[in-house]
């Protein structure tokens, strides 16, 4: 049962977002004991109401409210008002995401002291590593029952897979496999194992994958400790005069402005509305937006160098069918600066529907070039390239206070510029990308450009010197006591893997924290 | 297809038809397949508009295996009187780029890479975006035109692919 707190209680814990951070954050509260509110901007979707369909389900899910771009990255051009697909649903973006589950290298806590300074960046060393975080890590992966670790065995390959390991093989890779993926493989799972279905970006219907909204937070409502509310969208956190947090203003479902008092806030609605909801909480006492005294709430934004190959076969892959993204090569992971660039990236298995290849293959593409290789969908192959990117602190999230959303509110605006170092090393991504496919026979390549931001980062960065970041190694703000991040605006660097496995993590050591000093009297 | 065009043969389409071409046969308020094979009425656009708009969607994105009624559905919802002055006069603008380059109009224009060349000085209209953007969806979202393409849709109610093929391939 789910617990109904009342709006004046301020015992209770408010979390905003319900995805990667905030729903684990909210439900390993809950476990804890601790009276937690959970305020979500969008509805309640099971696996029973996701649609297999890319458009229906996008138009489903995705966060559709306003947003602006700047800067030369070619998504501000082809996709000018959606810098990011991400979700607005209970769950978040973990609704939608692939699963794959990796752990960061243990060089990649320690970006600076490893790469050395960058020109352009604002690299910093995370103020934890990799010993610290391995027990954290343990506990993530068997929460998301994530393949190849404690024993769980792989999935098995799809035709897709099939294709990119022989290229892999074929081109002298040693560590490719079906990835470490947060998708029941086990049959003893208390989850149905894939079925190889294909949707995995569409939402799971089998529930084989994990998500926060369906496996998480129902865990945290059984409680009783949590309560959940879908379609509210948290407008403002509100501080007394002592410059702490004392609860938060949201528009319910019916769009009247409630107000929920809090004890504590944990911020969690991805690296865009995360850092807006700070730079919308200005106030007297904070003229710049809260826990901005350093300025550094919104830059930084790091969105992963990423990129695709897809190759034509003169024989069928149909690639569409089984797990959308099962399928890795970490060689190229390793810092190696004689490739021409800092840190490193992932190569993985990735399949779109005929309409989202249609859309993505080459945004704004038309005539016989395009069509010919639409034409040949059913012998394609493809793969996702994703690599540490470097921050910098012009890439960032602004208010626009020329355009507002449904409710009145400035919107955000982002701009990137891509890194040298990025465009270096997504070169050299497609370089290897296409030869891997080249090499097991390819009639043509495509080094298809990035998509709207998946992976949406570093907009209130952690840093050992409150100077440097916006929260401390618990994600505490370094400005108020009782206000932390508990998403994946946190992420000092990016590092190469994806980042969902890092999140929980974080999220799973940030609640325990978050508990012992509440318990403790210190919070 | 409309009921009142439904059924008609070729003989009692071309009877009704005011023009016809190796591609369309355009008559009042109409535009058919010269086979008859479709036929749509036009209620807000001029029907040599849609015969136009319909030879310029092919032109943006040519499959040559998709008949002509996939490109039809793609941009019959321009037919309507909101959208109609915007249409008429951009396709008017496509057959003045015709006229320019020395042809009748742009249906007039036998080959294609004549027409891809008109096309190519219109890419950055605001006209040719928008029947650009909206063939994105309009052609390849359309469920009638996947399985020319091979893509199988959805596969959750036929119990995935565990059995059904994931891990099929043969040639690798
Ligand atoms: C197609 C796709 C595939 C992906 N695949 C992978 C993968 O394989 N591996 C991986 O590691 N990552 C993957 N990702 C990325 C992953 O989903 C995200 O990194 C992760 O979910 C981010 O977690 P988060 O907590 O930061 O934000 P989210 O999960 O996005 O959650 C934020 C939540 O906050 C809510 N919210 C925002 N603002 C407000 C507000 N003002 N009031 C109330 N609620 C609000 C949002 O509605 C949302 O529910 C994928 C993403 C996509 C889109
Ligand atoms: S392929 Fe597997 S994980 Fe992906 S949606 Fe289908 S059953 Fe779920």
């Amino acid at each position: 049962m789910s617990a109904p707190f009342d709006l004046n209680d301020d015992s209770v814990v408010v979390v905003i977002g319900t995805g990667a951070g905030g729903g684990v954050v909210a439900s390993e509260l809950a476990k804890k004991g601790v009276s937690v509110v959970a305020l979500e901007a969008g509805g309640r979707h099971l696996p029973e109401d996701f649609v297999n369909d890319e458009w229906d389900s996008f138009g489903q899910l995705a966060w559709l409210d306003a947003r602006t771009t700047s800067g030369d990255w070619r998504v501000a051009k082809d996709f000018s008002g959606l810098p990011a697909w991400i979700v607005k649903s209970v769950g978040g973006t973990t609704q939608h995401w692939a699963g794959a589950s990796l752990r960061f290298q243990d060089h990649e806590w320690k970006a600076l002291s490893t790469y050395g300074a960058v020109e352009g960046a604002t690299l910093l060393d995370w103020p934890i590593d990799a010993a610290e975080m391995a027990p954290w890590y343990a506990k993530a992966e068997d929460k998301l029952q994530v393949t190849r670790t404690n024993g769980r065995p792989g999935l098995p390959g799809n035709n897709n897979y099939s294709v990119f390991e022989a290229g892999a093989k074929a081109m002298g890779y040693s560590d490719v496999h079906t990835g470490r993926m947060a998708i029941a493989s086990d049959e003893g799972s208390d989850r149905i194992t894939c079925q190889q279905t294909g949707f995995c970006f569409q939402g799971c219907k089998w529930g084989a994958k994990w998500s926060a909204g369906y496996h998480e937070i129902p865990e945290g409502e059984a409680t009783g400790n949590l309560e959940v509310r879908p379609q509210a969208h948290v407008a403002r956190i509100l501080h007394n005069d002592a410059g702490k947090v004392t609860g938060v203003e949201y528009f319910d479902a019916d769009g009247n402005l409630q107000m929920q008092k809090a004890r504590l806030v944990c911020l969690a609605g991805n690296s865009f509305e995360s850092p807006r909801l700070l730079l919308n909480s200005a106030s007297s006492m904070f003229p710049n937006g809260l826990a901005n005294s350093a300025d550094h709430v919104g830059r930084h934004y790091m969105r992963h160098m990423t990129g695709s190959v897809y190759a034509v076969f003169d024989q069928p892959v149909k690639f569409w069918r089984g797990t959308t993204m099962a399928g890795i090569i970490t060689d190229e992971s390793r810092h190696d600066p004689s490739r021409g660039f800092v840190g490193g990236y992932e190569m993985e298995t990735l399949a779109l529907g005929l309409p989202f290849m249609a859309a993505f293959l080459d945004p704004g593409a038309w005539g016989r070039e395009f069509t010919s290789a639409l034409d040949q969908y059913e012998n394609m192959a493809g793969m996702w390239l994703v690599g540490e990117d470097m921050p910098q602190a012009t890439n960032r999230v602004t208010l626009n206070t020329d355009v507002q959303d449904q409710w009145g509110l400035p919107v955000p605006n982002v701009h990137f510029d891509d890194h040298p170092n990025d465009i270096a090393m997504r070169n050299h991504a497609y370089a290897q990308g296409q030869a891997i496919y080249d090499a097991v026979g390819a009639t043509r390549t495509f080094p298809t450009p990035p998509y709207p931001s998946t992976h949406n980062l570093g907009t209130n960065r952690m840093s050992e010197n409150p100077e440097d970041g916006v929260v401390n190694k618990w994600g505490q703000t370094h400005d108020i006591a009782n206000l932390f991040i508990s998403d994946g605006s946190q992420f000092t660097t990016g590092a190469a893997e994806n980042p969902t496995l890092t999140i929980v993590a974080l999220a799973i050591r940030q609640a325990d924290h978050i508990a012992g000093e509440m318990a403790a009297g210190n919070l | 297809m409309t009921q009142t065009l439904k059924g008609l043969s070729r003989r009692a389409l071309l009877q009704r038809a005011t023009a016809a071409s190796a591609t369309f046969v355009v008559g009042t308020g109409f535009l058919a397949a010269p086979d008859a094979a479709w036929a749509i009425e036009t209620t807000a656009l001029k029907p040599e508009t849609m015969a136009t708009l319909v030879q310029m969607a092919r032109d943006i994105y040519p499959h040559d295996q998709i008949g002509d009624e996939h490109y039809v559905t793609a941009v019959k919802g321009y037919d309507t009187t909101e959208a109609a002055e915007g249409i008429e006069a951009g396709i008017a603008k496509l057959n003045a780029a015709a006229q320019a380059a020395g042809h009748d109009s742009y249906l007039g224009m036998g080959w294609e890479r004549d027409r891809v060349d008109v096309l190519r000085g219109m890419e950055d209209d605001p006209f040719f975006q928008q029947i650009r953007g909206g063939l994105v969806t309009g052609l390849y979202n359309n469920k009638a035109v996947w399985p020319i393409f091979g893509y199988e849709g959805e596969s959750f109610s036929k119990g995935g692919y565990i059995d059904r093929g994931f891990n099929d391939i043969n040639w690798i």
